[in-house]
């Protein structure tokens, strides 16, 4: 496995990963801009680009694209998210010419055809109200929006209905042609390929795209919050959720691996994996005491890595014969347990074997290799995914207890509970 | 070392133990971790009427507690090696998947063979299962996905078993007793019909013995055969059905008909058509008339969900209430095109093209492979399926499916299930 970085001369950087274990490569287009980058009014713009960017251009129209990689047997999407917007497409190796030019092509030739801007409208309010179909949408994009004041976090990735409704074509693409340039991206394959001929092909294709200022990133920090706030959402179902949502380390924080560490020992480990799935969490310390001990049915967390202090969730599905109260203090005495006391060794260094088994299940994928040199670049470095167990393994118990001490605070949180207003289906009943 | 090609005869290790047990093993040099994954021949078709979601129970509960260890000291080793397993039960089978670095297999194989055979289903932990399953179904109740889901089975499979819910309702799993687990096991579990894949990092010799040495002595002399399906009924009429679920602001569509199992000579054929339907690139022909023409709906697509038997060949689509009827035609259209004229042989060679090119990618992961040999082993395909694999997607023809189609979609004659904030 051979790694090779460049910067182009108009400022894209490319990450080649010569790896010849399968006869596939995939390809990752990386942008610096995200939902965090939206202004008011516009919220949803990043995630709206991305959608119009498979509406065709000039020299591939819309649905032409989408047979070409098909007809080839390849794979191909994008996602948007706080800090980023990614393409990637997943070929055969003989085919990947095909990706490689239409990703350089619609990084600048992108139509947003009016009546696309339109039909796509409505196709992202259908998807923003499957989403309020959910009752853990409506809790967390509450959270998210009480969270912050200031930073870009404060909405959901999808955008406000309003401003779904209101954007213009206009609007959308002077988003696109704002981001979407040289110095803003990064582009990352690996794969079964040589790299010499591939790198003169991706010079060909990018060289011509002139450079273009990269765009200033908002400059909004949230104050540290200053005290615990508690929400409700009300609507239909049986089921109370409660999810404690604290302010986390940002990914290059010092404390962010010992938080990973503190994460597995309470919720299990994260996954930061794209493709390759995770483990179960029932001998973590919030099954065993709120699961096992019948307050929650089920418990998760996550800490995710972003490029500012976003959120970390603990999330619990509340016992049918219990209250969101009942479920709440007995997190927080559990709180206050790794607070006062370091875990032993022996758990950390648990967490740390567990971490390099979900490594290697990520690796299997090719597609996964590609996009930790892409995400990785996004957070400041590839050194951030190289070094990663190596940071895990170094966090002691001590580091832990501090990070549970002090991201754990409870003047960091705020405790949303979704009450259900619904009843049990009345057909059949009981017995 | 040498890249494995495309699996086939030459690098499966295929062996039948002698209480029935096939085990199927492919080395996957450069993975530095295991999987293995399987299933048996007992799933909700097993259930009695009034114990609906015994076999799904019976499933989850395996892992709380065996004869040896209990569920803290079964999921200690697991998850302090990093590694996972689970068991779930569909219709016909019941299934299982694990993973784990290479060098913990032996720990993970012994755990399966310990959950599988030697079960205790203790009392406080099935309680509180129970409770975790029950809210699950009441999550399920509130889910309008799940919710059409249910209803289309009713719609498309009256009297039967496919109509009814694998997971059970609360009544139902309310109604199921510890004995029940315990007797449900001990009567439907056993090594015939069992299938074990074990894929990654490890000598497929080495791995066939270890799955010997760990399961080769389980009996069940009394192991039944699986159950017959009774034949599904005429199909003369649409049948459409709501569920109201107020508070929710899009309605999920499903509609279809029960399709071809996937041993039907049909099957291949009806995938392609499926492919052109509702498949190929954004979701086909319905995800371009649906999605991108009308903008009605983000996800608009065709599923061909047959397996040991009919299940069904189905369109689903969430969208604006106000849009629904809308919707209800534009995929009715499309599927009385599928019926009426052959696919173009433009978009015959897409779909056909596209499966083809599809196989490395499928094949990448170790769980991808697991898939492949059980699915050649299990509808019978032979283990030199996915070598024969592009003569025959190839050789299917524009009127094979067309002929398909016909077979099983009557566009005047489709189960349509709703469910979404209207009212009845």
């Amino acid at each position: 496995m051979t790694l090779t970085r460049t910067t182009l001369p108009n400022g894209l950087r490319v990450f080649l990963q010569e790896m010849h274990t399968a006869p596939l490569i995939s390809q990752w287009l990386w942008f610096k801009t995200g939902s965090r980058d939206e202004a008011p009014g516009r919220t949803g713009a990043s995630h709206w680009v991305e959608h119009m960017l498979f509406k065709g251009t000039p020299r591939f129209p819309g649905g032409l694209l989408d047979k070409a990689i098909s007809r080839q047997g390849g794979y191909w999407n994008a996602m948007t998210y706080l800090d980023w917007t990614t393409y990637y497409e997943t070929m055969p190796a003989a085919q990947i010419d095909l990706a490689l030019e239409l990703e350089a092509d619609r990084f600048t030739n992108a139509t947003f055809l009016p009546a696309d801007v339109e039909s796509e409208r409505t196709v992202i309010l259908s998807e923003r109200q499957g989403n309020e179909n959910s009752p853990l949408f409506k809790l967390d994009e509450a959270i998210q929006n009480a969270a912050y004041k200031n930073h870009g976090y404060h909405h959901e990735v999808i955008g406000h209905t309003a401003d779904l409704q209101s954007m213009t074509r206009d609007d959308l693409y002077d988003h696109y042609r704002t981001h979407y340039v040289p110095a803003n991206a990064v582009l990352a394959l690996s794969g079964d390929f040589e790299t010499g001929p591939l790198l003169e092909r991706i010079r060909e294709l990018y060289e011509p795209i002139p450079a273009a200022p990269e765009p200033p990133r908002p400059h909004r920090p949230e104050p540290e919050p200053e005290g615990e706030q508690r929400l409700t959402v009300e609507g239909p179902g049986e089921t109370a959720f409660v999810h404690a949502t604290y302010r986390a380390p940002h990914a290059n924080d010092p404390d962010f691996h010992a938080h990973m560490v503190l994460d597995s020992l309470l919720t299990g480990p994260s996954n930061l994996n794209m493709f390759g799935g995770g483990i179960s969490n029932k001998t973590s310390l919030l099954y065993q005491t709120l699961v096992d001990g019948e307050i929650a049915v089920s418990i998760a967390g996550g800490l995710q890595a972003t490029l500012d202090p976003f959120l970390y969730t603990l999330h619990q599905t509340v016992h049918p014969a219990r209250t969101p109260e009942e479920a709440i203090a007995a997190l927080d005495e559990q709180i206050d347990a790794v607070q006062a006391s370091a875990p032993s060794e022996a758990e950390v260094a648990r967490a740390v074997k567990q971490a390099r088994a979900l490594f290697a299940y990520g690796s299997e994928s090719i597609s996964n290799q590609a996009f930790w040199l892409g995400f990785s670049e996004m957070l400041g470095g590839y050194e951030w995914f190289e070094t990663y167990l190596d940071r895990l393994a170094a966090v002691t118990p001590a580091d832990v207890q501090r990070a549970a001490q002090t991201w754990l605070a409870p003047h960091r949180r705020i405790i949303g509970t979704y009450i259900p207003d619904g009843r049990p289906l009345a057909e059949g009943e009981d017995e | 070392m040498s890249r494995p090609a495309i699996p086939g005869p030459q690098d499966i290790t295929r062996v039948e133990l002698p209480n029935g047990i096939v085990v199927l093993a492919r080395a996957n040099p450069f993975s530095p971790s295991v999987t293995i994954s399987g299933g048996l021949m007992a799933g909700a078709l097993n259930n009695p009427p009034d114990k609906l979601g015994l076999a799904d129970f019976t499933a989850s509960a395996l892992m709380r507690g065996t004869q040896l260890r209990d569920m803290q000291a079964i999921y200690d080793t697991l998850e302090s090696a990093g590694a996972s397993l689970g068991f779930s039960a569909g219709t016909h089978t019941t299934g299982f998947h694990g993973k784990c670095l290479a060098e913990d297999l032996s720990m993970l194989l012994g755990l399966l063979a310990e959950t599988l055979t030697q079960p205790a289903f203790p009392a406080a932990p099935v309680e509180k299962l129970r409770n975790q399953i029950l809210t699950g179904l009441a999550l399920r109740d509130d889910d309008t996905g799940d919710r059409a889901g249910m209803l289309f089975d009713e719609l498309a499979y009256p009297d039967h078993p496919y109509s009814l819910p694998e997971e059970g309702q609360p009544w139902t799993v309310k109604a199921i007793t510890r004995t029940d687990l315990a007797v449900f096991h001990a009567a439907h579990y056993g090594p015939r019909g069992l299938l074990l894949a074990v894929v990654g990092g490890v000598d497929p010799q080495v791995a066939a013995e270890a799955v010997a040495a760990a399961l080769g002595n389980w009996t069940n002399p009394s192991q039944p055969e699986p159950p017959a399906l009774p034949a599904l009924g005429p199909h003369s009429a649409e049948r459409r059905g709501r569920v109201p679920m107020p508070g929710k602001s899009q309605t999920d569509i499903l509609l279809g008909a029960p399709g071809p199992a996937r041993n039907d000579p049909q099957y291949v054929a009806a995938a392609l058509a499926n492919d052109v339907l509702g498949g190929f690139g954004m979701m086909g022909r319905i995800g371009e008339s649906v999605r991108e023409k009308a903008g009605l709906a983000y996800y608009a697509g065709s599923n061909l969900g047959g397996s040991l038997g009919p299940g069904p060949w189905s369109v689903s689509a969430g969208v604006h209430p106000k849009d629904e009827e809308q919707a209800i035609d534009l995929i009715k259209q499309e599927i009385r095109r599928l019926v009426t004229e052959p696919v173009s042989a433009e978009e015959l060679a897409d779909s056909q093209e596209a499966a083809i090119g599809r196989l490395p990618l499928s094949l990448e992961t170790n769980g991808g492979v697991t898939g492949a040999l059980l699915n050649m082993e299990r509808h019978n395909l032979g283990l030199d399926y996915y070598q024969r694999y592009p003569e025959m997607m190839r050789a299917v023809t524009r009127e094979d499916s067309l002929a398909a189609a016909r077979q099983f979609l009557n566009p005047d004659a489709l189960a349509i299930a709703l469910a979404g904030p209207l009212e009845a």
